[in-house]
């Protein structure tokens, strides 16, 4: 396996920040009642505090506590997107390979498919579907995860047909073997690189589609703390935040932060992902 | 003669799993103004690695640790990148062994061929053109003026490998390297390129390095033979000289491997061929690739299927195999018609026939290791499981002299070429078939490598009675080990019979070729031949 305990330990520093970054998100989202002061949901205080204990980074407009609702919001968002990634490598690479591996009409057929959904826009059809079939968590997992295995599928397929040339196919074939185990013992292993880099690269997409529906108002529903709403709940606010002094300032500020909370986990898994990238070119150095 | 290359004590290192290595030890070389020197030795023997020092560069994950190159009179090692700039492709050239992996396909020709002396400024693009045609018409290229203007795609192997020679000399250099040029090509068309590059090194006056692992071959090139083993010089002496009177034991045992002989047969066993092809025709789309082709192979024999590429002997395996179902024939197992696709035969079937492939790297599951590769054969045709498993596996390692120890948890990666070759052939006996069709089993292997293969495939034969389909373009080895030959041109059996009868004259014209390109020890012999063919 490429991700064994010493690839890891003789990592870049690059990747070795992005893994700890990430790690740090992790135990946010796993521990996140043990961790935030307040509850999600809860109003502590006035609205629009400062940046001033108890409230570390202020309070929103209904006076909850923005850095509660930022620990909370790891875990929802994070969560979803981690599943709905999950999902779609389920389907895709599932379906991608098979295709690849009987080719003929199966190949067409599920090839053609996947045309036909990859050539509509995937927020307009999200926005179609979530409207249909009301905004409800599970919803939102398989909408994501069904528009993104179209990608993954193409992806499985592509390395597949790549390796399917290869004679040690051919001498399994000749073996006698069936579908099942050419497919999961013979390919799967070989593809798993790209199909690892591809999963993180992929996970940071559906993340920031995620985040693109809350701000649209289709994704997760409020109280629900979730990091694409907290940007849009707070985004007029840069319009009328007073720079003048740093205790004002920082009301300006609060749009930004859940924004950072995406962009810097997006930075660290792209991180992780060149390495995962690096290692199965096969390159020394 | 004025010295033109001078290589002292070079010592180079290769970052391995565990530090660095050294690969060349030390190891020096003189060579004249005019010169051709062979370097010869198995894989591993740092020939490549010397050969391209002497262009001063060393590959990716490699250094020079000590030593000097004197090229002309100065010193590469150290030389910055600018000063090897202006060597390379001027006064030094290289042609590498798979020109068409070293061809951009993008470009012509004839474009990439005149790169070098343009951005050298020696010649304009119009001066470099017209010599470019004088030198494909000195490499004797079909059509020379305008074969430069295809693509790599569009001319064949042997063409290629001309152009790419032609393309070294744009620049007139004083040194040529050559690094197993003729290594993929077939024997018929190797000919004409060892002829067409002697004729142009020793026409310009060049120097060149020769590397190759074929003796015959270098036995026709090179003035002075190199002998390396393990990074280390063995021997370096005149060609004519080492060739007549080797003098060390290696050495020596180089020479030797040409001469193994198949262990003696008993009678021929009762009863039908094991495979029983008849009058099979087989296409790939609508190009015909089979015509009317007939071979028998018993049990305890091996028939030895000959031929260029594209004759059609691979293909045959195929369709015998069930990969490729054929368009009309037959094709019999021990008296039964073998269904025409692979996936209609019973597993009890399938187990009876097995196939090596040529290049054991593909054939082998980089992810699995030599106790997976050998397990599933074991539990998918016999069923056999835990210990039963684990012991066979040990017994089949032991069989192809293989420590089980060392080599049982091990990748395809950490094996050598013959290795890997070596655990295909047990993957191949775990099946306990009676039938192995081995698709040029030794070509991608040293003489010393492909040796030791033939004599293990020789005593499993005598062993267990195996019937062998080999296929091969190399007739050393069927000369080595072959009962029955079949020789193919253009998906047709052009000749069959017993080995005497096959080598021994009168020949079918095709077999006359075939036979007379096979390159000899003797330093006169491609003099004596392109002689012969001329009159």
């Amino acid at each position: 396996m490429a991700l064994s305990l010493s690839a890891m330990r003789s990592a870049p520093f690059s990747a070795k920040l992005g893994m700890s970054l990430i790690l740090l998100y992790a135990v946010l989202a796993i521990f996140a009642p043990l961790i935030a002061p307040y509850a999600e949901q809860e109003v502590v205080g006035p609205t629009y505090q400062p940046w001033v204990a108890p409230y570390y980074l202020g309070t929103d407009a209904l006076g909850r506590d923005v850095l509660s609702r930022l620990i909370y919001g790891a875990r929802n968002t994070v969560g979803i997107a981690l599943m709905a990634t999950g999902l779609a490598f389920l389907i895709g690479s599932t379906l991608g390979l098979v295709a690849a591996t009987m080719g003929g009409w199966v190949d067409t057929a599920l090839s053609r498919l996947v045309d036909v959904l990859m050539a509509i826009p995937s927020l307009i059809f999200a926005l179609l579907i979530l409207t249909i079939t009301g905004t409800s968590v599970v919803a939102l997992i398989l909408v994501i995860a069904v528009l993104d295995s179209t990608r993954v599928f193409r992806l499985s397929r592509a390395v597949a047909q790549g390796i399917l040339t290869l004679d040690y196919i051919e001498v399994a074939r000749m073996r006698g073997e069936g579908l099942g185990w050419i497919v999961r013992r013979e390919i799967l292993p070989n593809a798993a690189a790209p199909l690892i880099a591809e999963f993180g690269l992929r996970f940071c997409f559906v993340f920031l589609f995620i985040a693109a529906l809350s701000f649209l108002g289709l994704g997760l529903q409020p109280p629900t703390a979730d990091w694409g709403s907290m940007v849009r709940e707070s985004a007029r606010l840069i319009s009328f935040a007073n720079f003048s002094s740093w205790q004002t300032a920082t009301f300006g500020l609060a749009p930004l932060l859940p924004a950072a909370a995406i962009a810097i986990l997006t930075v660290s898994v792209n991180l992780v992902v060149d390495w995962v990238l690096h290692l199965s070119s096969g390159l020394k150095d | 003669m004025e010295k033109l290359l001078e290589i002292r004590d070079l010592r180079i290192e290769g970052r391995g799993s565990n530090g660095w290595n050294e690969i060349v030890k030390g190891v020096s070389l003189d060579l004249h103004r005019g010169e051709v020197l062979g370097l010869i030795g198995e894989s591993g023997a740092g020939k490549s690695t010397l050969g391209l020092t002497a262009m001063g560069h060393v590959r990716p994950g490699c250094r020079i640790s000590s030593g000097s190159i004197r090229f002309d009179g100065q010193e590469l090692v150290g030389a910055s990148t600018e000063e090897l700039r202006k060597l390379r492709g001027r006064r030094i050239a290289y042609v590498a062994q798979s020109s068409a992996a070293s061809f951009n396909p993008a470009w012509r020709i004839i474009a990439q061929h005149c790169e070098a002396p343009i951005r050298h400024g020696v010649m304009s693009r119009s001066e470099a053109e017209a010599e470019a045609v004088r030198l494909y018409s000195e490499m004797r290229l079909p059509d020379p003026d305008q074969i430069g203007f295809r693509f790599p795609h569009q001319i064949s192997g042997g063409q290629l490998q001309r152009a790419m020679t032609a393309m070294a000399m744009a620049c007139k250099p004083d040194l040529i390297i050559f690094d197993e040029p003729t290594t993929a090509l077939d024997v018929t068309t190797q000919i004409e390129v060892l002829a067409a590059i002697r004729d142009i090194v020793r026409n310009h006056g060049s120097a060149a390095i020769y590397i190759t692992h074929d003796l015959a071959v270098v036995a026709q090139m090179a003035d002075r033979i190199k002998v390396l083993l393990k990074g280390e010089e063995v021997e370096d002496a005149p060609a004519r000289e080492m060739l007549a009177h080797p003098k060390e034991a290696y050495t020596k045992s180089l020479w030797a491997v040409r001469e193994f002989q198949a262990s003696p047969r008993g009678p021929l066993p009762e009863g039908p061929p094991l495979l029983e092809i008849t009058g099979v025709d087989a296409s790939y789309g609508t190009h015909k690739v089979l015509d009317r082709v007939t071979i028998a192979a018993h049990r305890g024999r091996t028939v030895a299927v000959v031929g260029e590429s594209g004759s059609g002997k691979s293909t045959t395996a195929r369709v015998a195999m069930g990969l490729l179902p054929p368009t009309a024939g037959l094709v019999k197992f021990d008296g039964q018609m073998l269904p025409a696709k692979n996936r209609d035969r019973p597993r009890s079937m399938l187990k009876r026939m097995q196939m090596i492939h040529q290049s054991a790297d593909t054939a082998l599951n980089p992810r699995h290791t030599i106790r997976e590769v050998l397990g599933r054969p074991l539990e998918f045709y016999l069923g056999l499981r835990g210990r039963a498993k684990e012991d066979r596996i040990r017994e089949l390692l032991t069989e192809i002299e293989l420590d089980p120890d060392l080599f049982i948890n091990r990748l395809p990666s950490e094996l050598s070429g013959g290795q890997k070759q070596r655990v295909c052939i047990a993957r191949a006996l775990a099946a306990e078939p009676d039938l192995i069709i081995c698709d040029e089993v030794t070509s991608a292997l040293d003489q010393i490598v492909a040796e030791g293969i033939l004599r293990l495939l020789d005593r499993l034969q005598r062993e267990r009675g195996l019937g062998y389909l080999f296929i091969t373009h190399d007739l050393a080895t069927v000369r080595a080990i072959a009962d029955h030959v079949v020789v193919m041109q253009n998906g047709r059996v052009v000749e069959q019979g017993s080995k005497d009868e096959i080598f021994a004259p009168p020949h079918a014209a095709y077999t006359e070729l075939l036979l007379s390109s096979v390159p000899e020890m003797d330093p006169d012999w491609l003099d004596n031949l392109l002689a012969a063919r001329q009159a």
